[in-house]
């Protein structure tokens, strides 16, 4: 096993990580945090990727999945701010306003 | 001048507009000059016309400006002056001045005195278009708007429902008319090329025929000329239109409009006279219509109906001329008829006029020395119009009977017997109208009678010169002024010694619808009213004017109402198109309230499906790859 | 300035006077009201000058600007005048100052989006007339519809939601089908021919096989039919106009359903012919129904605005008719028809409004003898109405009676040799149809202005200066397009003989586009 092939597996097990805990976790930010650890696992993949192609575009790809994350936790986080002013809690089982 | 043709159109135009526009600033005596002024100057310049007709001996035309050039195909608009024309204009022009004079006493009271001149010219400028239009679509053009002032005369009083309906359905039954007219119009334009009906008839008197069939073309415009002119089965609206003020009735329902499709028919004889279906149509429709219209005016008791339907019956008397090929003598008995039946409705104005608005002949009589003007000249062209010689109606009549029973383009003795037959109901029942208002006791109230006055002299003045040209129009013979370009029909030879007994039997019929006349309601009163209970059942039918109405109400009315109700706006609108989109409307909102219940708003749930959904993509793609 | 630029310039004056409307303070109603006045007027005299520039003698487009704006796709902004929008944008631009003036007293909510949103659709709808792109043309198409809605739905009457929605569901259906047949029309293009190009003139020379070309004309076909609308896809039309304000209703029925109509002659007919002639069958009954069908509806209702809303389909019934006939006559009657009914339906619709806001119903029952209590206004209604009748000297005359003669000149030569009897029973149904019209406009004419006097909220007052002048330019309008169509015929002329050309001419012999001048591979 070669380290592309490990690191690979590295951002396989870092999505899982973060898939598992999305749908376990109840804590809104801590939800957060594991959205990031997957975008992480995939953003880690596609580095692998890319140097293994010798495509420049995969690596311009990469910064600008850096530049995306950034501004998406930069929005996020004070959405969650201001419903964790609003309900009092960060329990996710409170956020069902957008019910059907 | 140049432009004589088109001056003598524009001149009432111009009456309509300075009356529509201005009249009720400028008064009474502003509009009678300016309304009466101009359909006079417009008589002035017909007759220069007519001059310079008869010095040069040709066609007038007169081209105003190009309607419209398609392709190859102008439609110009162009005024066209030959003897025909010249005829008719002039009556239009001669009868239509005197009975605005007449009109200015008639209406002195009215409040909407302006606008009924201006109503009036606005007439006289769509008719002198009708009758000077060489195009059919100049025709055409003065054809609807004659129509169009019809309507809103005969709806003059628009505040009476009745009124105003009367003028609804006339237009309306003249439209029908107009769609057969439009289609006769559509078929000559297909087959020649053009529409100006010069050439028309040239291209159907010319050695190579249009490939059409000249019948089609006959009776698609006959259509037309039975809605203009009340022919059987487009007759009902006539005897509505009197709801008008009486001058209209004269001008329009009795001297000029309605013989629109005589001059049509006449206009076209080239058409018609290779159109021997056609033709036979024709004359058995004004046979029949001059029929029954005649038994229907019988029973009438408005002095104003009776006299509608005697129009309707003489203008069957002039198809049936036209029919039998006699285009000449049609005309002739147009211009007679012009004369006696203006003088006619004017009187039964005055008689109107006199008793303060009454139309009900049992409530008249006894009027012949209280309003003797009146009388004299009523007599006069009653007399006309039942056929006693020396007066007009005496000679077109006359001529009508005998091309009927002789000409050798579909004369037959049927027709005659038919046609003398009416002429004896016609002379009863006008001298039956005359006796009724007239003679015998006064049956109005104390109160009207005391009021019976004679009319002013614009109305009187009038009606002797009327009665006056009832008495000698008849001495200018029109079918020989005509027979250079509507020659008379050949006569079977073998008939000819029938001539002079046909002409005895002719007065001899005038003499005794007087004499019956005479007798049922001359004396004893209640001789009438025993004949009418011994024929109820045939009275009836008669006073319900054969019950055409109410059949063409529930034939066509109620159907087309019902069909525009029921199947079209509730079954068709808003049961099938409607209800299908508020159907599919419906399902797709249910499809959204069954899919919304996923909408749990619970974030793990929504990972899950998208997870389940990836999977299945994935699954899917393996598959398929 | 030079013609091109003032084309331009006619086309970009509402967007202009919408950037004006919002220098103006929100609440100052007069200056609104006024500069939107204004605009619209010079507007008008600009098109004028351009109309009187536009020569006759010329075949194809003039005062043309044809820019890239999307390159790589072949898509340009190109826009020109012809024969055929020539007339349709004068109609445009002569009614845009009467819409603005009649909705001076009867608009008080929001006035400056009101009038903004009316500068929106008036350079939606002339953008859709002189575009010769097709993207250009598509954009602008769905333009349209965004301020109609908010006009519905925002001044409407009370179900105005239910009608605007329906106006917007009806249309956008049709609009989507277009699209689909636009992108499969350049794309075989393409494939065909090499070039990616959504101009018109390149366009017409396709030639795919009949059974596609029946398919995209259908997909097409169906957008122009509800716009038009054709029966049976019409129900949206008297909803909305029932519920639109006036100004909505005059630019409805004067303008938006050209669109329609005018979309048949400029591109579904000419773009697929083959597919063209063989549903002339179907188009031309579908149009006999329409005239038919919207009679009798209109014979039946009891709202004044349902009634002229049913005419309209019967009036656009002659237009597809004429379109359908492929006879020079018959086309130039439909498109003079096309301005007429403009002319007759907008200014029966502000008569309406008028009256409205003087009795606040548009219940026929309600009403009677206005002839005695609004003299002046009754003589205009009545003018309308003959017009709208088809009375002789009136506009309605001229189109009606050429798309007759026309339909009829086509179908006789069919009938007489044998070839086929359907034609001729259609033209002679639409002529019956001129019966239907006498019927039910006198009907309304009859219970409005005659009999009793009688109305709501009565004294009324007559017209005043503002509504007179509307009413004496379109009775003007009326009354010269019937007495005096042939200079505006002559304009048309060329144009319509292409048309019929583009249609009736086999593909052998059809004029193909020789080589790209602009589309990229």
């Amino acid at each position: 096993m070669d380290n592309g092939q490990l690191l690979v597996a590295l951002g396989a097990v870092l999505f899982a990580l973060g898939f598992a805990g999305l749908v376990l976790r109840r804590n809104v930010l801590v939800m957060l945090m594991c959205m990031e650890l997957m975008l992480n696992g995939v953003t880690l993949c596609l580095v692998v990727f890319a140097q293994q192609a010798a495509s420049t575009a995969a690596t311009v790809l990469v910064f600008l999945v850096f530049v995306v994350a950034a501004a998406e936790i930069a929005i996020a986080v004070p959405i969650v701010l201001l419903l964790a002013r609003h309900k009092h809690t960060l329990d996710l089982g409170a956020y069902t306003d957008l019910k059907g | 001048m140049s432009n004589l043709l088109t001056l003598i159109v524009v001149l009432p135009l111009a009456g309509f507009l300075l009356n529509g526009l201005a009249g009720n600033r400028l008064g009474k005596a502003f509009v009678s000059a300016v309304g009466c002024g101009l359909p006079a100057l417009s008589f002035a310049a017909a007759v220069a016309a007519f001059r310079t007709l008869e010095a040069t001996g040709e066609p007038i035309v007169d081209v105003v400006f190009r309607w419209a050039l398609i392709g190859d195909s102008a439609f110009e608009v162009s005024f066209y002056l030959d003897r025909l024309s010249a005829v008719m204009t002039l009556i239009v022009t001669g009868v239509g001045s005197l009975i605005h004079v007449y009109s200015t006493g008639y209406m002195k009271d009215d409040a909407s005195y302006a606008r009924y001149f201006a109503y009036l010219n606005l007439f006289l400028f769509f008719m002198l278009s009708l009758v000077l239009g060489r195009s059919l679509l100049v025709l055409f053009v003065g054809w609807e708007g004659v129509g169009l002032a019809s309507y809103l005369l005969i709806g003059f009083w628009f505040e009476d429902p009745a009124k105003a309906q009367a003028g609804k359905k006339a237009f309306i039954t003249n439209r029908v008319g107009d769609a057969g007219f439009l289609l006769g119009m559509f078929l000559i334009y297909t087959a020649v090329g053009t529409l100006e009906m010069d050439r028309v008839n040239a291209a159907f008197m010319g050695p190579e025929l249009p490939a059409v069939s000249a019948s089609l073309v006959g009776i698609l415009l006959f259509i037309g000329a039975t809605g203009k002119s009340a022919q059987i089965p487009l007759h009902v609206w006539l005897p509505d239109a009197m709801a008008g003020p009486t001058p209209v009735s004269a001008l329009i329902h009795a001297a000029t409009m309605v013989t629109a499709g005589i001059y049509l028919v006449a206009r076209l004889s080239g058409v018609y006279l290779h159109a021997p279906e056609a033709s036979e149509v024709v004359a058995v429709i004004g046979i029949l219509t001059a029929f029954f219209a005649a038994t229907i005016a019988v029973v009438q008791t408005d002095i104003k109906k009776v006299l509608a339907y005697s129009t309707i019956s003489q203008l069957g008397f002039m198809f049936l001329a036209l029919g039998v090929g006699a285009y000449g003598v049609a005309v002739f008995h147009l211009y007679t008829h012009a004369f006696f039946k203006a003088c006619l409705f004017l009187g039964a104005g005055s008689v109107i006029h006199a008793l303060g608005g009454e139309q009900d002949i049992r409530r008249m009589g006894g009027l012949a020395k209280r309003i003797p003007v009146t009388f004299i000249t009523f007599a006069v062209a009653t007399a006309a119009i039942a056929g006693l010689p020396p007066l007009a109606g005496f000679f077109s009549k006359d001529e009508i009977l005998w091309f009927a029973f002789a000409s050798e383009a579909g004369g037959a003795p049927w027709l005659w017997a038919l046609a003398s037959l009416t002429a004896l109901l016609t002379a009863f029942y006008m001298f039956r109208l005359l006796w009724l208002t007239f003679f015998g006791q006064p049956r109005m109230d104390a109160e009207t009678a005391h009021h019976i006055h004679e009319s002013p002299w614009s109305m009187t003045g009038i009606l002797v010169v009327l009665a006056f040209l009832s008495t000698v129009g008849g001495f200018v013979s029109i079918p020989h002024f005509l027979e250079p370009m509507l020659p008379l029909p050949a006569t079977d030879e073998h008939l000819h010694h029938f001539e002079v007994p046909l002409i005895v039997v002719a007065v001899l019929i005038g003499l005794a619808g007087l004499a019956a006349a005479a007798w049922l309601y001359g004396g004893d009163a209640s001789r009438a009213a025993r004949l009418g209970a011994r024929f109820t059942g045939l009275h009836r039918l008669l006073s319900g004017k054969y019950y055409v109405d109410e059949l063409y109400e529930a034939v066509l009315g109620r159907p087309l109402w019902w069909i525009s109700d029921r199947i079209f706006l509730r079954l068709g609108d808003r049961a099938l198109i409607d209800g299908t989109l508020h159907g599919l409307a419906g399902v797709a909102r249910l499809g959204a309230a069954a899919l919304a219940r996923i909408q749990t708003g619970n974030l793990h749930l929504y990972v899950w499906l998208a997870l389940i959904g990836i999977f299945a993509l994935l699954w899917w793609s393996f598959g398929h790859v | 300035m030079s013609e091109p630029a003032m084309l331009n310039l006619v086309l970009f004056l509402p967007v202009l006077g919408m950037v004006m409307l919002l220098l103006v303070p929100r609440d100052a109603h007069g200056t609104v009201r006024g500069l939107a006045l204004a605009v619209m007027l010079l507007q008008l005299a600009l098109t004028v000058v351009l109309y009187q520039a536009f020569d006759p003698q010329v075949a194809g487009l003039q005062f043309e600007t044809r820019l890239p704006w999307i390159a790589d796709w072949g898509v340009y902004y190109h826009i020109g005048l012809d024969g055929l929008n020539v007339l349709l944008v004068l109609l445009t631009a002569f009614l845009g100052p009467l819409v603005v003036a009649g909705a001076f007293s009867a608009i008080d909510k929001d006035v400056k989006l009101f009038y903004a949103m009316v500068f929106l659709i008036q350079f939606a709808m002339l953008g859709t007339f002189v575009a010769q792109d097709l993207f250009l043309f598509y954009v602008f198409w769905e333009t349209m519809l965004i301020p109609m809605f908010l006009i519905i739905g925002i001044w409407g009457g009370e179900r105005r939601i239910y009608a605007t929605l329906k106006f917007v569901l009806y249309t956008a259906f049709g609009s989507i089908l277009m699209l689909a047949a636009v992108i499969y029309l350049v794309l075989s293009l393409q494939a065909t021919s090499g070039i990616t190009s959504f101009a018109f003139t390149d366009l017409y020379g396709s030639r795919l096989p009949l059974d596609i070309q029946v398919l995209l004309l259908g997909a097409f076909a169906l957008s122009f039919a509800i716009k038009v609308p054709v029966v049976p896809f019409h129900t949206w039309l008297p909803d909305a106009h029932v519920e639109a304000p006036t100004a909505g209703s005059v630019i409805l029925a004067g303008v938006l359903l050209k669109m329609g109509t005018y979309g048949f002659i400029k591109l579904g007919f000419p773009l697929f012919p083959d597919a063209a002639r063989a549903l002339t069958p179907a188009v031309m009954v579908l149009a006999v129904v329409s005239i038919v069908y919207g009679a009798c509806l209109a014979l039946v209702q009891d709202d004044i605005k349902k009634i002229i809303a049913y005419s309209s389909i019967s009036h656009l019934g002659y237009v597809m008719l004429g379109l359908a006939s492929f006879e020079l006559i018959g086309i130039q009657g439909a498109i003079i028809q096309m301005v007429s009914h403009g002319l007759t339906a907008g200014g029966l619709f502000l008569m309406v409004g008028m009256i409205y806001e003087r009795c606040h119903t548009r219940d026929l029952a309600a009403y009677g003898g206005l002839a005695r209590i609004l003299p002046v206004y009754s003589v205009f209604f009545m003018i309308l109405t003959l017009a709208a009748i088809g009375l002789p000297t009136t506009s309605g005359f001229t189109g009606e009676f050429l798309v007759l003669l026309g339909a009829f000149d086509a179908a006789w030569p069919q009938y007489a040799n044998g070839a086929a009897t359907w034609p001729l029973v259609l033209a002679c149904t639409a002529v019956l149809g001129v019966v239907l019209g006498a019927l039910y406009m006198l009907r309304l004419a009859q219970k409005f202005l005659f009999g009793e006097s009688r109305a709501p909220h009565a004294p009324l007052t007559d017209l005043n200066l503002r509504e007179k002048l509307i009413l004496v330019a379109i009775v003007a309008a009326v009354f010269v397009l019937g007495l005096f169509p042939d200079s505006f015929m002559q304009k048309t002329e060329l144009a319509a003989r292409e048309y019929q050309q583009q249609v009736l001419v086999e593909p052998e012999s059809r004029w193909v586009r020789a080589a790209p001048d602009g589309g990229s591979p």
